[in-house]
């Protein structure tokens, strides 16, 4: 065979870091752990494979089940919320504001800040003893209640209500950049028609951000399905178990509970879900046949 | 700012109406500028809450009315977090998380770079073959939740001897810096002229000699793009740090969690305040210092390059 001109044995030794992390880091990882999944391991692992018992045990588990519930509280929050006011604020920026800098600086910082410090500076604005809660109390409304925090149902939406603090600015960085994009000839051209801007946000402009859209909720979709710190921080899972996820499950099974088994199958169906999420959005946005170009 | 302004309007009356323009106080436009002050005061309540809390005494704390400016401020909550807060046993301060942070920081952030910029060359101008089910498996890898690499990980570090130390973390975030670090210059050398390449080829430049010596010189504004994500992720991270790092070495993030969080004592909330303010630092001035380039940033992260 005749050796193609950039091919070069340096390239092959360039790589090997990468070959060695794919192969060991992630797929042989990945296997491993859905190998252990179908055993019988608790505190270490072991090789007596006992079927989907696991899996079975997992869904029986009712703090697992309560798990996935609230990741799909979370997930259908966060993403609806943060879609809308991000949109919202790219929008209201697109609009020659002043200080449009200070503005748009403002709405992002918390994206630079750790899920910890999110969930602190929540977890101390809510306390119903020492926040806002007590803060309106002091004001005369003596009966006042917000202490969602310490409320079993409705701990979750605290998580959401600090989630988007931190990630809708990253939602209106990606529209506005969307919106810059967009021909301005078109604002023109509906003004010239008499169109009323609402309408043509609605049925031309929001249609045109789809890709943005989609990539957004495909990151917000993935913090959804990591949120571990921002949970640990803030609620510490509670009251109670009441907002558990899914990604702290797994760590408390594998490391305080030593229940390996459960927690690999846990880990495996979340694999599954991501998996069945994220495959299309990939494939689409890079390994599309070369047509629609662009896109690289 | 009034000057440049006012302009366009005395120009406006100067020459006469001309047609419709937009006039600048109208209801939408207060509606407008209501709607974003609204949403700033949203975002900038938490840290205006935890900066006056960080300079009140216990006593005033107590007293209720966590939106009051401190009536005597005192910084001294800060050196109480800064050298002398508690975390069950040891009452180093969050320096010593902070330390632990830096000198995570640093050896990660070059190594991640280094081998992401190393591989995204390789894989952009090079033939290489299998380059691209590679380059499939690392974007999966970005995207796939860490609990599944966790635990066989934490096996293969004991039995390599590295769990539990500093070479562990720094090896963890090399690893799950690499799908974003790859893609990032994979994207951008595709972008650079392939005339480039060519010449030095020509030349007789080699892989290496080509990469070190043309292609990494040329690198400035992606690495930058990189420092900036790998500064502020790595600094962020909270889940690695708590299993990989070691007792020896949590960084800062850990640290403050366990200090604001634990369950011993009386919770002096000047004291967590001003601890969480200080590790919220560190990305902050990043973000502050490099303004656009932390969108271009998350957008080239977040989209592709």
């Amino acid at each position: 065979m005749k050796p193609r001109r950039r091919k070069n044995v340096a390239s092959y030794v360039a790589l090997i870091p990468a070959f060695i992390i794919v192969v060991f880091a992630y797929l042989g990882t990945m296997l491993w752990t859905v190998q252990i999944s179908f055993t019988d391991s608790r505190l270490l692992p072991s090789m007596n494979f006992i079927g989907i018992r696991q899996y079975e045990r997992l869904f029986a588990t009712p703090r697992w089940i309560i798990s996935l519930e609230n990741m799909v509280i979370f997930g259908v929050g966060l993403i609806f919320v943060c879609l809308i006011l991000g949109f919202l604020m790219a929008a209201a920026l697109d609009q020659k504001i002043r200080f449009e800098n200070t503005f748009r600086t403002i709405f992002l910082y918390p994206y630079a800040m750790s899920f910890i410090v999110t969930g602190l500076a929540w977890q101390w604005i809510l306390n119903p003893t020492l926040g806002v809660q007590q803060y309106v109390r002091n004001l005369g409304w003596t009966d006042f209640r917000f202490d969602w925090i310490i409320q079993n149902d409705k701990a979750i939406y605290v998580v959401i209500i600090a989630g988007v603090w931190q990630a809708s600015g990253l939602v209106m960085a990606l529209m506005l950049a969307g919106l810059r994009g967009i021909d301005q000839e078109l604002w023109k051209a509906s003004r010239v028609d008499g169109i009323p801007a609402w309408r043509v946000y609605l049925n031309i402009v929001v249609p045109m951000l789809r890709p943005t859209i989609i990539t957004s909720v495909v990151l917000l979709s993935l913090a959804v399905v990591r949120v571990y710190d921002l949970v640990i921080a803030l609620t510490g899972g509670g009251p109670g178990i009441a907002s558990e996820v899914p990604a702290k499950f797994i760590l408390d099974y594998l490391f305080g509970r030593s229940n390996i088994g459960l927690a690999t199958a846990a880990s495996s169906v979340l694999l599954v879900i991501v998996l069945v999420i994220i495959t299309p959005w990939l494939y689409y946005e890079y390994f599309r046949p070369e047509r629609a170009k662009g896109a690289k | 700012m009034l000057q440049a302004t006012s302009t366009p309007a005395t120009a406006a009356a100067l020459s006469g109406p001309s047609g419709p323009r937009p006039r600048s106080v109208t209801a939408g436009r207060i509606g407008l500028y209501a709607f974003l002050v609204f949403a700033a005061l949203f975002f900038l309540l938490p840290m205006y809450v935890m900066l006056v809390t960080s300079l009140k005494t216990m006593g005033e704390i107590r007293m209720g009315n966590i939106f009051s400016l401190p009536s005597e401020a005192t910084i001294e909550p800060w050196i109480q977090a800064w050298n002398s807060a508690c975390t069950g046993l040891n009452c180093g301060g969050i320096k010593v998380g902070f330390w632990n942070s830096v000198r995570i920081l640093i050896p990660s952030v070059i190594l991640s770079i280094f081998i992401g910029a190393l591989t995204g060359y390789a894989l952009s101008l090079w033939r290489v073959k299998g380059a691209n089910l590679l380059f499939a498996i690392l974007l999966l890898g970005a995207f796939l939740p860490y609990q599944v690499f966790i635990y066989p990980l934490v096996r293969i570090y004991s039995t390599i001897g590295i769990y539990g130390t500093m070479t562990g973390i720094v090896v963890t975030h090399t690893i799950f810096g690499l799908p974003l670090m790859t893609l990032l210059f994979r994207n951008y050398y595709s972008s650079l002229p392939i005339e480039l390449f060519k010449a030095a080829r020509v030349d007789g430049g080699g892989f290496f000699q080509i990469f070190f010596r043309l292609m990494l010189p040329m690198s400035t504004p992606i690495v930058i793009v990189a420092c900036i994500l790998q500064v502020t992720g790595i600094w962020n991270d909270f889940l690695f740090g708590v299993i990989f790092a070691g007792r020896e070495n949590l960084p800062m993030t850990v640290q403050l969690n366990n200090i604001v969080n634990s369950t011993q004592g009386e919770k002096l909330y000047n004291v967590n305040m001003a601890a969480t303010i200080l590790t919220a630092l560190v990305p902050l001035v990043v973000y502050f210092i490099s303004g656009r380039w932390f969108v271009r940033g998350i957008a080239a992260g977040a989209v592709k390059g």
